[in-house]
């Protein structure tokens, strides 16, 4: 056995070899920008396209894809086709890391646009920072993202849970001032986040009663228990989908119906419906408070748009807020590419996202500027009324500490959604 | 010393092969090296004492997060920062195994291996619990390529580098102990305890001995990961990479060091190489196909290995080496007990 | 006071289901001294036969009949196709094929299926019955519950009361000797596992209409939590798996609802290590001699 050792670890590095094949190591001195040639410019982004987040959020990138499709189809941006490159991370950091690395090695993409996930992208937000690659428009609410002192090349999308935790708590507030709040919270940053918009609004002794959930836990009949025993009338939610289904549909069970106040990332009507069953989710969703920033009323005319680009180059996938989120994420890019000028560096793509001209397609216009990457500060509240999720008209701009009422100024469609020309 | 100058020289010799890999298969060598490290740990724990450690993701978690605490706390130049670190992943992994293996000197095989999941089930929990960061966990330090270096190698040739250095460190003192007396002690002990027991060994202290010997490589294989990926989360460590652990241990053939090599290897390519295959298929038959089809053949060699080929990879190159004598082709394999 | 009365009837049903899973795999321990490791992704295969049916012909009760069959002839298959060709009386090989068998199955139901998770509805209402102001067992709870006694009662007898009880015992527990008495030893112990892996995928039928919905993965913590239980209770034996299986969905609902659903995988770890320490052969141990 022993004598036999060096061979055995030779031939196993010989096979780790032979698959680098003829790659050498040393540091690039290539002066061309990674990702851009005259016609295309490539960029990636990590999803969770299997595992136990896939069923939530598999669809985003599909739907930023077919988007990007539709840009392609129309001449693309400033000459330039859009190239994505969607990598699956399974949701489990390690994974994001080999995924992302990959993306930025082997396939040398010009930036990372929209990855998804607190723990997943929190897993590569270093080795982005170090390689200088600009980090567009994370998927998650979490205020990481926000730090241009520390991360100068990462930039937020989702109104972060804090500004929707406060949000909610507001609009309750202002509805029913003597309402009992409670809240149910996801078992990390997100249901952390929420808990603590919560609170700034309320203040920490005036919650009523707080109950976390674990994602690997699929029973909720303790803690919806617990709240009913505490006699919460508004049950504010920082859940996800499926556990948002679970909450309202045990306290039915219970014959116990609160009011619900749910985050953004968690209040789906179409992917609810999906869980509770067409014929009861209208009842049991009936007034259903949430917020949103992008323009999924189901008249406007982003929502006709993305419709038809949802059936043209998606397969007509079922259309959901995931639908209109993806490719909300992919008119942005395509926006900050189009205004990073005729040859696109990394530099001026985030310098073109740092000058505050952007407005994206929301509510209200982005508030990306030097010095701040969060992307919405303001959000809106949506009411679930037969069936129909929309806007009511309310909108907030939570601020440090604070929250105001302001008026909503939803940015209009040009241009046939395609930036630039 | 013969052990010794034959690690040297497979470490030089490793440290070479990486200009011939560009930075992602440098960064895929570092992964490697880090499972190389556990799964040694783990394949002389199953091989050589018969104890089956489900758990071992946990351990090298543990010393992830040893490595990450006390590697970022030392403020001084970036060697002492790196031994700091090693040696916290030692030292915390050492004594998580010595909690396990206490446990295991009393346990028999399924009550461990049921004990040993239920930790891996409950590290989210505890990372979420305890002062660990939750599911964002911790970050840990990065080390840049030395000023010397910087012109000639990239940042993951030298975290490969580094890979390497630490999971020799990690793997040597397992080969010397695994040849002598101890690994007589562990043999006899897993052949019969009453008689071991006759022969005034302690099997409960040679299980325990085994154990912290299998926890503090897997601790260092955790701060290899952690320096290749300057972060630690518990998401990284859950019970399908506990699996994969086990799954390279048996492959390479259990109790063998360089089957554990090969079998890292295996696990840490194989997935990514299937995948790049399974994207090749169509759109909706490639994103079902991604990410299980890797599972679905390993689980189906794990299967065909134990029921058909229990000697793992080891006994291949054995019989390729036709030339050796018989009694060195058969180390402890799943068969025996 | 109201809240434990609650807690408690909540993890009633829980620990009903536990502990009929726990059960299953103490019978495959008895019978082949294989702990399986690939129980739970059998019984969701069953489950996903079930869930097939059930929409093919709109009956739950073709549903639940099939998945129980399903269960049990997987059982069989993998016993005389897998288990059978592994040498006798060595652990380990038994719990590596096992644990390959969970890959290849949830991958393998994952690339037919896809991962989305597919509602099941749960032939009883889940609405709790109000007593004194105080929501408890919905009329599913107590079909769970009636559903997981009936069977171990059935088992009991089975397995104590029967002369094939008897010789599934004899197969087990002295092989040799009941082969030269006349027992087809290998017919029991494919008996064995069919009968596990059909009480298995009966636990599975009952917890998932309880979640999100049918996925390769959702049954992986009944598996996790019934293979603490049945260590916490002695895996070679029933009365423990039932004991401890009430006690750990009490303990589980009790510590989420008063603490927080973070705190319930430490807590059966806690359990579990305080018990073996304690017993090191779960709390119904048998006398040492019995070592396989």
């Amino acid at each position: 056995m022993r004598t036999q050792k060096p061979f055995k670890s030779a031939a196993a590095l010989a096979a780790a070899a032979a698959l680098g094949l003829a790659a050498c190591s040393t540091p690039d001195s290539d002066e061309s920008v990674p990702g851009v040639t005259d016609d295309t410019v490539t960029i990636g982004t990590h999803q969770p396209l299997t595992g136990p987040a896939a069923a939530g959020y598999a669809t985003i990138s599909a739907a930023t894809a077919a988007y990007f499709e539709y840009v392609n189809a129309n001449g693309g941006i400033n000459g330039r086709e859009i190239e994505y490159l969607v990598k699956d991370d399974g949701y489990d950091p390690s994974a994001t890391q080999s995924a992302v690395r990959e993306l930025v090695t082997e396939e040398k993409v010009f930036a990372i646009v929209n990855g998804l996930g607190t723990p997943t992208h929190s897993a590569v937000l270093d080795y982005l920072d170090q390689q200088s690659v600009p980090d567009l428009f994370v998927s998650s609410g979490s205020l990481t993202w926000n730090q241009p002192d520390v991360y100068e090349n990462t930039f937020a999308f989702n109104a972060d849970y804090v500004t929707e935790g406060a949000a909610l708590a507001q609009y309750a507030v202002d509805q029913q001032p003597d309402a009992k709040i409670c809240v149910l919270g996801q078992d990390d940053d997100y249901g952390d986040g929420i808990i603590e918009g919560v609170e700034t609004v309320l203040g920490s002794n005036a919650v009523t009663d707080v109950q976390v959930y674990s994602t690997s836990a699929e029973d909720l009949t303790a803690q919806m228990g617990a709240m009913m025993a505490a006699g919460c009338e508004v049950n504010v939610l920082g859940t996800i989908n499926g556990f948002t289904a679970m909450a309202v549909g045990t306290a039915a069970q219970m014959e116990w119906f609160p009011k619900w106040y749910v985050s953004s990332s968690g209040a789906d009507y179409p992917t609810l419906a999906g869980y509770l069953g067409a014929d009861l989710a209208p009842q049991l969703l009936q007034g259903m408070v949430s917020v949103n920033y992008l323009p999924f009323s189901p008249d406007g005319e982003w929502v006709a748009l993305f419709e038809e680009i949802n059936a043209e180059y998606n397969d007509g996938a079922p259309f959901t807020g995931n639908t209109v989120f993806g490719m909300s994420v992919g008119y942005l890019f395509a926006e900050a590419l189009a205004a990073a000028g005729d040859d696109p560096t990394r530099e001026s793509l985030v310098a073109a996202i740092e000058s505050g001209d952007l407005v994206g397609n929301g509510i209200v216009p982005l508030s990306f500027a030097e010095g701040d990457h969060a992307a919405y500060r303001s959000v809106g509240i949506t009411v679930v009324n037969e069936g129909v999720q929309d806007y009511v008209g309310t909108t907030y701009e939570v601020g440090a500490g604070s929250v105001s009422a302001v008026e909503p100024n939803p940015v209009p469609l040009a241009n046939e959604g395609i930036p630039g020309s | 010393m013969k052990t010794l100058l034959r690690a040297l020289l497979i470490t030089l010799l490793a440290i070479g092969g990486t200009f011939a890999l560009d930075p992602f298969r440098n960064y895929q060598l570092a992964l490697a090296a880090a499972c190389f490290a556990a799964v040694a740990g783990l394949t002389v724990l199953v091989g050589l004492t018969g104890q089956l450690s489900l758990g071992h993701a946990v351990l090298m978690a543990a010393g992830g997060y040893g490595f990450a605490f006390a590697a970022s706390a030392v403020d001084g130049p970036w060697p002492l920062a790196l031994l700091a670190g090693l040696a916290a992943a030692a030292v915390v992994s050492g004594l998580l195994g010595l909690l396990l293996g206490a446990a295991a000197a009393r346990l028999r095989g399924p009550y461990l291996a049921g004990l040993t999941l239920a930790l891996v089930i409950a590290l989210p929990a505890a990372a979420n619990t305890l002062p660990l960061g939750g599911d964002q966990g911790a970050p840990a330090p990065f080390f840049p390529v030395p000023e010397a270096l910087a012109a000639l190698i990239a940042v993951e040739q030298w975290h490969a580098w580094l890979a390497i250095v630490v999971a020799a460190i990690a793997v040597t003192p397992l080969v010397v102990l695994r040849s002598g007396s101890a690994g007589l002690r562990m043999r006899a002990v897993l052949d019969d305890e009453t008689a071991s027991r006759l022969s005034a060994v302690d099997p409960g202290a040679v299980k325990t001995g085994a154990f912290v010997a299998s926890a503090v490589p897997a601790g260092l294989g955790g701060a290899v990961l952690a320096i290749a990926t300057q972060q630690v989360t518990p998401g990284g460590y859950g019970l399908a990479f506990s699996l994969l652990l086990v799954v390279a241990a048996v492959i390479g053939g259990l109790g063998s060091i360089g089957g554990a090599a090969i079998g890292s290897v295996l696990v840490t390519v194989l997935p990514w190489l299937i995948d790049e295959l399974a994207a090749l298929a169509p759109d909706d038959l490639g994103r079902r196909l991604d990410g299980n089809l890797a599972l679905l053949l390993f689980g189906a060699g794990l299967i065909a290995l134990t029921t058909a080929w229990p000697g793992g990879a080891a006994r291949l190159l054995d019989r390729l080496r036709a030339a050796r004598p018989l009694r060195f082709a058969t180390p402890s394999t799943t068969t025996e007990r | 006071m109201d809240r434990f009365v609650f807690l408690l009837s909540a993890g009633l049903a829980r620990g009903a289901v536990l502990a009929l899973f726990a059960l299953s795999l103490v019978i495959v321990w008895r019978t082949a001294r294989v702990v399986n490791f690939a129980q739970a992704a059998m019984a969701v295969a069953a489950v996903y036969a079930a869930f097939a049916v059930t929409a093919a012909t709109g009956s739950y009760w073709a549903g639940l009949l099939t998945g129980l069959a399903a269960g049990a002839l997987l059982g069989a298959i993998v016993e005389r196709g897998l288990m059978r060709r592994l040498p006798a009386h060595a652990p380990l090989p038994g719990i590596i094929v096992a644990i390959g068998l969970v890959m290849v199955l949830q991958a393998g139901l994952a690339i037919a299926f896809g991962p989305e998770h597919r509602p099941m509805q749960p032939p009883f209402s889940q609405r709790p019955f109000i007593i004194g102001g105080i929501p408890v067992l919905s009329p599913y709870d107590l079909f769970t519950l009636g559903a997981a006694a009936a069977v171990m009662a059935a088992l009991a007898l089975l397995f104590n009361r029967s002369s094939l009880g008897l010789r599934l015992r004899a197969a087990a527990f002295a092989p040799e000797t009941a082969r030269l008495l006349g027992v087809r030893v290998p017919r029991m112990i494919t008996l064995g596992w069919a009968l596990s892996c059909a009480a298995a995928s009966l636990a599975a039928l009952l917890l998932v209409p309880t979640e999100l919905g049918l996925n390769p993965h959702a049954v992986d913590l009944l598996f996790v939590n019934a293979f603490a239980v049945a260590v916490i209770g002695g895996l070679d034996s029933p009365a423990g798996a039932l004991v401890a299986g009430i006690g750990v969905g009490l303990l589980v609902s009790l510590v989420t609802g008063y603490a927080s659903a973070s705190a319930a995988p430490l807590a059966v770890l806690a359990l579990m290590t305080l018990v073996l320490l304690v017993r090191p052969g779960g709390l119904f141990a048998p006398k040492e001699a019995r070592t396989a």
